[in-house]
Formats: C-alpha cells, sequence, structure tokens
C-alpha cells in the first residue's frame, strides 16, 4: 500500500481502508511483468457458470489497495490480445504462475512491438 | 420515523458487487443521529424533527445550547440539522436513529455543502467557452456579453463571475450499496457532495 499520500492524511483512510482491506484475497499469488500466468475467470454464459481460462505473459502490474490490476498478453491465432484483471475481483478463481520471466523492466509494453520469436521472455533461472 | 440521518463522508472507494462488478461507492459513517427538538404544527407552524450528531465537549457547547440539549435530555452534540417530516406523532424526543433504517438497495437523497472553489471565473463557473487563445484575440476566458445596451442594466441572474462551490447541494437517486450496522457505516453507490470529512445528511425518498 501506497505510504505518504493523501490518503494517509485525510479522515477517511482508517474506515475507507478497512474496507478495502476486507475485500483483499491473500490467496493470490506473488508474480510480476515478465511472468507467465494462467487466468481461471469465472464467465457467466446463457446461465451457467464456467471457468474460462487466460494464459499469457503479464506486461503490466498496478498496485494500489483494492484496486490493484494487471495485465496479461497472449497471442491467438496470430492477433495479440490482451486483458486487464483486478487482482482481487471475485471473477477470478484463481491464477497460476507458470513460468517466471526474466526482465529489466516494470512495464512490458516494448512486447506489442515485437513480432514471433522477439515476442519472447527468457526464463528466469 | 423520519428516514433521515446525518453521517460524515469519509471518502469513496469501490467494492465488487455478487457479480463481479465494480461499483464506486462513498463511505459515509454515521453515529446514530437523536430526536433533539420535535417542531409541530402548534408551536412552530410546521413539522419537522430536530437531529442532533456528533461528539463534542461539554465545555464548548455554550449555555443556551446545552440548555436545549438537557431539556431534551440528550448529551449535548455537535450538530444540529432539521429535517421536514409528515408526521411526529410516532417519534419522541431522545430516539436515536442509525444507519439501520435503510437497507442495501434503497433510492436515497443525499445533502452537503459542496466543495468551496472561491471566486471563479465564467469559464469554470458555468463553462463558457472562452475565447480564441491566440492570433490578436483578447478575450480569451471573458464572458464577454452581459446583455441587451438599451435594457441599460443586467438583468437578474445573469451568469457573471463569483463564488463557486460552498453551498448546500442535493443529489437525488443515490443508492444504498451496503449498510453496516457494527460499524455505522453506509455504502452509497456515486458521489456525494463537499469534501472527505463533510457533513452529509442521508434521506430516504
Amino acid at each position: 500500500m501506497k505510504a505518504g499520500g493523501k490518503e494517509e492524511r485525510t479522515l477517511a483512510n482508517s474506515v475507507v481502508q478497512a474496507i478495502e482491506q476486507e475485500q483483499v484475497k491473500p490467496d493470490r499469488p506473488l508474480f510480476r511483468a515478465g511472468d507467465t500466468v494462467r487466468v481461471h475467470v469465472k464467465v457467466v454464459e446463457g446461465g451457467k457458470e464456467r471457468i474460462q481460462v487466460f494464459e499469457g505473459i503479464c506486461i503490466d502490474r498496478k498496485h494500489d489497495s483494492i484496486r490493484e490490476s494487471f495485465t496479461v498478453r497472449k497471442i491467438s491465432h496470430t492477433v495479440g490480445v490482451e486483458r486487464t484483471f483486478m487482482l482481487h475481483s471475485p471473477k477470478i478463481e484463481k491464477i497460476d504462475v507458470v513460468r517466471r520471466g526474466k526482465v529489466r523492466r516494470a512495464k512490458l509494453f516494448y512486447l506489442r512491438k515485437k513480432i514471433g520469436k522477439a515476442a519472447r521472455v527468457r526464463e528466469l533461472r | 420515523m423520519a428516514k433521515a440521518i446525518l453521517g460524515i463522508k469519509r471518502g469513496m472507494t469501490q467494492v465488487f458487487d455478487d457479480q463481479g462488478n465494480i461499483v464506486p461507492v462513498t463511505v459515509i459513517e454515521s453515529q446514530p443521529s437523536v430526536v433533539v427538538q420535535k417542531k409541530t404544527v402548534e408551536t412552530d407552524g410546521y413539522l419537522a424533527l430536530q437531529l442532533g450528531f456528533g461528539e463534542v465537549k461539554e465545555r464548548r457547547v455554550n449555555r443556551p445550547q446545552r440548555g436545549h440539549f438537557a431539556r431534551a435530555r440528550v448529551t449535548p452534540r455537535r450538530w444540529l440539522r432539521e429535517v421536514r417530516v409528515e408526521s411526529v406523532a410516532d417519534v419522541n424526543v431522545g430516539d436515536e436513529i442509525g444507519v439501520d433504517i435503510f437497507a442495501a438497495g434503497e433510492e436515497v437523497v443525499v445533502t452537503g455543502v459542496s466543495k468551496g472553489k472561491g471566486f471563479q471565473g465564467v469559464v469554470k463557473r458555468y463553462h463558457f467557452r472562452g475565447g480564441p487563445a491566440s492570433h490578436g484575440s483578447m478575450v480569451h476566458r471573458k464572458p464577454q456579453s452581459a446583455g441587451a445596451t438599451d435594457a441599460a442594466r443586467i438583468f437578474k441572474g445573469t451568469k457573471r463571475p463569483g463564488q463557486m462551490g460552498h453551498e448546500r447541494v442535493t443529489v437525488k437517486g443515490l443508492r444504498v450499496v451496503r449498510v453496516d450496522r457494527e460499524r455505522n457505516l453506509l455504502l452509497i453507490r456515486g458521489a456525494v457532495p463537499g469534501p472527505d470529512g463533510n457533513l452529509v445528511m442521508v434521506r430516504g425518498e
């Protein structure tokens, strides 16, 4: 959580932060940009709920308490697809970390311009 | 019973609903409001309840006020606000009104004092378009015409620069998302007037 920010000073922080903290899902695994993740998303289709898996490289993480989000990029039938998820969303059943990537920056937006073999991330050993 | 309570705006955040969608909410904290006085047609010419809310040190309350609270047999409160009601017959002085008078999903009206913006020009205050920034223009943010010249005066209500904000604002059609009895919290969908820490009144529709 951000420290020393505006929220810290206002009267708001304790009550509002408590509400946010309650919604945080503690079972989310640790992962960062460059890691390959498998996101199990609950989808409601025709009144029935099922789990859909979205697997790809995490290219972006945004941290802010309950608003924490991450973006996953994958190439689906030669088309690049990106999905941004709320980390603590109840729609996400679970997140598996498939592979740890070795990257030198926090946001991997450069991958969008890379094609084929160049769009890979080396595995962290 | 009056469907109204006083509370403090604590700030905004978001919650997930049962479908997993994000709902923007304002958190309003409220200790139970207490009925301090009943205004009746016989004594005051109209029907209303005076509600007291918020803690205050006894010595901070002036003597006339202390007497007013003593008469109602309640401890002094920081704020007193009135609510118009249809009938005061079913309410007693000293009754407490808590957040539990509201239920999730209910429509409410929230009144408060908006954030003060100070003395502002017409572009910010009334969203006038303003003039061109350059090419010899000399009318950047001016209000331009204030009316016809044959009127020889400016009509009342003409939009001109002046104090913006810090006025009583009522927002209707807001919805209660969650009621937290234990912590005396109301989560209301959308925004509510004023800065965090602002005194607001929440009323049922």
